[in-house]
């Protein structure tokens, strides 16, 4: 099967920071993949590329087959491609019914299909009208009994949900989603990760997350890519890659384990 | 009663008891018409207000908007009240589509700054233009409506009358405006444009249509003020005039459609009574009643008549 999406030779340094040295890689469709890797280690800088937020300085992002390599964020969202973010991007003085409102209002704009004409106006890909179509996601992300609080003073794991309600919206092909479940408590992260994952493989959307919590990522990705240092340094099936000696290093022991052991091997 | 439903209610309400009051008052007509007329072009300020944005350089719109119904009358012996209405709305839109393209692209200080210089070329242009009085502007003939003369003690009253409509036509018009999916926007870009961005909306060409439709409220006001007052100068297009509609504008709130009127009304009377009882220091109420606002209502002169926390 054709892949859905594919980094070829992607690059982009900021000054003296390689945050993307040569990444190749290919998403399947209908997957799920992790991304897994230290702070800085250029997870977030892969997603800012593919979405167009970052414009490499080498390389190309192809979805679908097309090159979406010089595209604005607004045109991959057009396309397919959605994200969520490490700190939720919401529309703060507003409420929750309002911020789905506004994100299915552009939905609604975007399609452009006789929207005039219509009435009363269907929300393309969401059945019913706009406020009908709120409603559902309200109750698909078990935000009902939040919808007429205000976004800025929401709990940080309702914000999260929000958010990626939001980017789901829009009925992405693939979804992006950058540390779901940081600033949630330990005990909150399932059912968070449970209620998204629910939303998302309902509808078959690919699913890209970057994520450091490894019990999270062990139990929802099927694959998992381990970054380190702007390079991709293991690709694989999940249990695979999460046993691999270099990502244990490297990657999920992080900077303590590797000074130990530099400790250790200066005093062999 | 749906918000919707309510926002009419009260619009049709007003639009009685102002046709009703200048009927029986017929000395406050001049005033409360100048008023309305500039509180189309606060009203343009609001839906800016409302997307994050401020302009400080409304009078340029205000102004060419007076100059082109003046200047029809002027030169063209067009005095038709209604043609000269549209004249200015439609002047004023067409720059500001053009001028639109350079604004989208600036926020906070340097949108209103950049919004202000602009304002003071149009100043600048029009006081070197002698063809068009320099200075002292030039008077502009009495309006007609339909072939009927807006002079005299009844055409006072039906130009009144006609300056109460457009407000009314205006206010309602923004007030739908707001509930479609672009006008909804507005709060969005203030709140937050990456987001909107990613929801796969362009906020530069929402801010450009904001831009003109604002600008062509401004215009409509100018084009009524000219045809009010009877003559017109390139002090409409100063940043004092342009500054006047942000005073406003922040003294009535942007709580509903109809506080810009509301607020107009009240700065005009306040402006009048204070300059009658002490013309050297008149700037003085309006300071003091700007800081009461601000100190006690700083969501503007509407939260008084907003009972829950939020108007739509």
């Amino acid at each position: 099967m054709a892949p859905i999406l594919e980094a070829r030779a992607l690059s982009k340094r900021f000054g003296a920071v390689v945050a993307a040295a040569n990444i190749n890689a290919a998403i399947e469709d209908d997957s799920v993949v992790g991304l897994i890797g230290a702070n800085g280690a250029g997870k977030t800088t892969f997603v800012n590329m593919i979405t167009g937020y970052l414009k490499p300085d080498f390389g190309t992002v192809a979805f679908e087959g097309r090159d979406i390599t010089a595209l604005l964020p607004r045109e991959v969202t057009r396309i397919g491609i959605c994200r969520s973010f490490q700190i939720p991007q919401l529309y703060d003085s507003l409420t929750v019914r309002e911020n789905l409102g506004i994100a299915l209002g552009i939905v609604l704009r975007n399609s452009r299909t006789f929207a005039w004409a219509r009435l009363p106006k269907r929300v393309p890909g969401h059945a019913g009208t706009l406020p009908e179509a709120a409603a559902t996601m309200l109750e698909r992300f078990g935000l009902t009994d939040h919808g007429d609080r205000l976004a800025g003073v929401l709990p940080e794991g309702i914000r999260k949900l929000l958010d990626i309600a939001m980017a789901l919206v829009v009925k992405p092909k693939m979804l992006l989603l950058d540390e779901p479940t940081s600033g949630i408590s330990s005990d909150e992260k399932f059912d968070i990760m449970d209620r998204v994952m629910n939303a998302v493989r309902a509808d078959g959307v690919t699913v890209l997350f970057i994520e450091h919590d490894m019990d999270i990522v062990s139990r929802y990705a099927q694959r998992v890519m381990a970054f380190y240092e702007g390079r991709i340094l293991a690709d694989g099936v999940a249990a695979t890659v999460l046993a691999d000696e270099e990502v244990r290093r490297y990657v999920i022991g992080g900077p303590q384990v590797r000074l130990a052991e530099e400790a250790g091997n200066a005093n062999a | 009663m749906n918000p919707r439903d309510r926002t009419l209610v009260t619009l049709v309400a007003a639009l009685v008891v102002l046709l009703a009051v200048g009927a029986l008052l017929p000395p406050w007509q001049f005033l409360a018409t100048v008023a309305l007329a500039k509180g189309c072009a606060v009203l343009g300020l609001m839906l800016l207000l409302r997307t994050g944005l401020v302009s400080f350089g409304q009078g340029l719109y205000f102004c060419l908007g007076a100059y082109s119904a003046g200047g029809l009358g002027q030169f063209l012996g067009v005095t038709d009240a209604l043609v000269l209405l549209a004249a200015g709305c439609l002047v004023a839109a067409v720059v500001a589509v053009v001028l639109g393209f350079l604004l989208a692209n600036y926020r906070n200080i340097f949108f209103a700054m950049l919004s202000l210089a602009l304002s003071m070329i149009l100043y600048g242009l029009l006081v070197k233009s002698q063809a068009l009085g320099s200075t002292d502007g030039f008077n502009v003939a009495p309006p007609t409506l339909a072939g009927w003369a807006l002079s005299g003690h009844d055409g006072r009253f039906f130009l009144y009358a006609l300056a109460c409509v457009v407000a009314f036509a205006g206010a309602l018009t923004l007030d739908r405006y707001f509930k479609t999916p672009l006008g909804r926007l507005a709060a969005a870009i203030r709140d937050n444009e990456l987001r909107v961005e990613y929801m796969g909306a362009s906020v530069r060409q929402a801010i450009h249509v904001k831009y003109v439709i604002a600008c062509a409220l401004a215009g409509l006001g100018g084009a009524l003020t000219g045809l009010t007052v009877g003559h017109i100068d390139p002090e409409m297009a100063y940043w004092t005039t342009s500054g006047e509609f942000v005073f406003v504008a922040i003294l009535a709130g942007t709580g509903s459609v109809a506080a810009p009127f509301l607020g107009s009304v009240l700065f005009e009377i306040v402006r009048s009574v204070a300059y009658q009882h002490s013309p050297n220091t008149w700037q003085l109420a309006l300071g003091t009643a700007m800081l009461l606002v601000i100190m006690f209502l700083p969501r503007g002169l509407w939260s008084i008549f907003a009972t829950r926390g939020k108007v739509a």
